[in-house]
């Protein structure tokens, strides 16, 4: 899987090496790919080494997960469905890194943002289904931007660690989900599985035609785009940017850092909500304890895999995807316990975390004969 | 992969290798090839509510001709829609146990709807009419098992104080309290149920908590309703407690204080499902049963249970055998003073009423919210 994408864009990257104008116009860019394609193959070997020692082959392991994540249309289409939340949630913890701060508590959000799109729906059943769709999005974005711009607030004007708090709050959306979802929201048929009343088929955003994947994956990489844009090309980005390098240079230079931090919050939260929201209104059509699937705490892992880049959030999200994916395949051919896909999760990690070290230190790319 | 190849296929060995059978409606046949589908929700070695399930499973893989495929920590979100498509598309997957409740709707619903030809069994749901017609649900009256598990525990406490730790107050939940806490005031009048719910089917810690807990106040015979009874019992027997276990037989991990317990007996049904579908019949849609049906079991007594205990337990456990004993038979009290079934009214096994039960008896300690 890896080495059919990493094999190409090393080839890219060393054939042009005679040209050194080229590798110092590009050499930024080819290190952020090559450094990651490295550090992924280097993982993935590891993992076949780790695989070995249970006595299965590691090729069978590379056949298995090329098969289960990319060797089929059908296996494309399940890792796109597992990689559309995970760009929504990265996002959560992508963007408010732009001013230094550590967020990780997109699943509190996803919660949070489900719960309101689907009051939002319930509350205007009679309504065409377009208006309740977007009341839907409208709510989810509202409903999740609140809940990180509470763990935002808490830091500006409280002095209160933001880590902490935002994974406290995911505890809190948690338990007030359960509460509502079991009291004031709970549809009495659900008998054994208490969960609120159904939005309705007709108000159900489907998936992508002639695919199985449901648009949430669109909405994430809209969102991914979107949010790329705004750090890396206007002047807010770039507000956020210089906050986010130097607190006090930005408040000398006049920049309204509150504001940045409340906003940047919001369109966080606003992002892991949307999340929620799909997870209503295309996969469960409901509210109940199935949401707390993780996709916020994958986010996390999605967003420091990618560097914080928006863009970057986009393929990592559906390599993880691809992993989640073909972890089904390896536990069915091979027998490996489901933790062997934590495992490798946690080895890529490692590794990219590791080759952070690399940056900057590889002499030819930086155009030097 | 193009699907509808592969159940041709399988449809054309089914029909040649079974010199007796043929390939039955709309159903798919029985190959000498035939794969089978197992999903669980938790880890299979869990000692509960998965482990119980992949027994069943490996009943099936000694019978010849069957291929059995398992996927465990499935989510209970399109992961598990993706996983029963991988199954049927990457492994031929004919009949599909998703095992957890979670699933039914709307993921094995929505898969059901899909595959027409294929059939899927749940465990716990409740099938009707609107459902489609190759889905089934079927789930054993363990309340049966418990019963007896409280008559056991009734002669064996010395401080007439039970415990149950439970997972959420939900109507299957509650049944078992309530058929335990029957059971042991049958035996013992003066026998009293203290129930803690943890909020949710596996949570070690609040389950190793509730456990000290209980114990603390002087409870000596604990059993359970969540996942993973394991916690419960090791921590319980540590404390030099007696346990009644849940869901599969518990005794390896507590040999001196395991009394008896409440079993699934899918080792049992799983075959029996299979021999009916070779054989032409119609899985009822809904199928339901207990002790008599063979769908649950008792443990075997452990060895500080009473010659008096063992003969009232083996007693009842016989009338329950043969079809001739109601658990909840008028008037029973709950809690709080209040008649919930009147003199007179026999609630067997199958009223629909106790399906919605939302009350905990007299005798009980706890609330339901």
């Amino acid at each position: 899987m890896t080495s059919g994408v990493a094999d190409p864009l090393e080839a890219a990257a060393i054939s042009p090496a005679a040209d050194p104008g080229f590798l110092q116009r590009y050499g930024g860019t080819i290190e952020y790919i090559l450094i990651p394609g490295a550090a992924l193959v280097g993982a993935l070997g590891v993992f076949g080494i780790f695989v070995a020692l249970f006595g299965k082959s590691p090729l069978d392991l590379y056949f298995f997960m090329y098969q289960g994540a990319f060797g089929t249309w059908f296996s494309w289409q399940n890792t796109l469905t597992r990689a559309a939340p995970l760009i929504l949630t990265a996002l959560c913890t992508a963007l408010p890194a732009q001013l230094g701060m550590v967020i990780i508590g997109g699943e509190g959000a996803l919660l949070i943002g489900a719960l309101a799109a689907t009051s939002a729906a319930l509350m205007m059943q009679s309504a065409p289904p377009l208006v309740v769709q977007l009341a839907m999005v409208v709510a989810g974005m509202i409903g999740g931007g609140l809940w990180i711009m509470l763990a935002g607030g808490l830091r500006q004007y409280r002095g209160v660690n933001e880590t902490i708090s935002s994974l406290l709050l995911v505890y809190i959306a948690l338990a007030i989900l359960n509460h509502l979802v079991e009291g004031a929201m709970r549809d009495p048929a659900s008998l054994n599985k208490p969960s609120t009343r159904e939005i309705g088929a007709a108000n159900m955003i489907g998936s992508i035609p002639g695919t199985d994947v449901h648009w949430g994956l669109v909405f994430g990489i809209v969102a991914a785009i979107a949010s790329y844009i705004l750090i890396y090309h206007t002047v807010f980005g770039f507000a956020a940017r210089v906050a986010g390098g130097n607190i006090r240079a930005a408040k000398i230079v006049g920049l309204s850092v509150g504001k940045l931090i409340m906003t940047i919050c919001f369109l966080a939260g606003a992002s892991a909500g949307v999340a929620g929201m799909v997870e209503v209104a295309a996969v469960q059509g409901r509210t109940n304890a199935n949401l707390a699937a993780g996709y916020g705490f994958t986010g996390i892992l999605v967003a420091f895999l990618a560097r914080q880049n928006p863009l970057a959030i986009i393929p990592v999200a559906i390599l993880l995807g691809g992993i989640s994916a073909s972890g089904g395949l390896l536990q069915r051919r091979l027998g490996l316990p489901d933790a062997s896909v934590q495992v490798l999760q946690g080895i890529i990690f490692v590794f990219v975390l590791a080759s952070d070290a690399l940056y900057g230190r590889i002499g030819f790319l930086k155009g030097k004969s | 992969m193009d699907f509808g190849s592969i159940s041709r296929r399988h449809l054309l060995q089914g029909s040649a290798a079974l010199t007796l059978g043929t390939a039955f409606g709309a159903r798919s046949a029985l190959a000498a090839d035939t794969t089978i589908g197992f999903i669980y929700v938790g880890s299979r070695d869990d000692y509960g509510y998965n482990q119980a399930h992949a027994q069943g499973a490996a009943a099936l893989k000694k019978m010849p001709g069957l291929k059995v495929v398992e996927e465990e920590k499935v989510a209970e979100t399109d992961a598990v829609e993706k996983t029963m498509e991988s199954m049927i598309n990457l492994d031929g997957a004919t009949l599909l146990f998703p095992t957890s409740f979670g699933y039914y709707n709307p993921h094995m619903i929505k898969m059901a709807s899909k595959f027409p030809k294929l059939r899927f069994e749940h465990c716990g749901g409740l099938w009707s009419d609107k459902d489609p017609k190759n889905a089934g649900s079927y789930f054993g009256y363990i309340d049966e098992a418990q019963y007896i598990s409280g008559i056991v525990a009734g002669y064996s406490t010395k401080t007439n104080k039970l415990g149950f730790v439970a997972a959420k107050p939900i109507p299957q939940v509650l049944r078992n309290i309530n058929a335990f806490t029957l059971g042991a005031k049958l035996a013992n009048p003066k026998a009293t149920t203290q129930v803690i719910f943890t909020g949710d089917w596996s949570m070690p810690v609040k389950e190793a908590e509730a456990t000290n807990s209980l114990i603390d106040q002087g409870v000596d015979v604990l059993t359970c309703h969540v996942d993973g009874p394991k916690t419960m019992v090791e921590n319980a027997a540590r404390r030099g407690a007696m346990v009644c276990g849940y869901h599969v037989n518990q005794s390896p991990l507590a040999p001196k204080a395991y009394l008896t317990g409440a079993e699934w007996n899918w080792e049992a049904l799983y075959p029996k499902f299979v021999k009916m579908i070779a054989a032409g019949e119609a899985i009822p849609n809904f199928y339901r049963g207990g002790l008599k049906e063979e769908i649950v079991k008792v443990s075997p007594y452990g060895e500080a249970v009473s010659a008096e205990a063992r003969k009232h337990a083996d007693g009842i456990k016989a009338k329950l055998t043969a079809g001739d004993y109601v658990i909840f038979k008028g008037p029973i009290m709950d809690n709080k003073g209040k008649t919930v079934i009147s003199a007179g009214t026999e609630r067997g096994q199958k009223d629909p009423e106790l399906e919605k039960m939302d009350y905990l008896v007299e005798g009980v300690i706890g609330a339901t919210s």
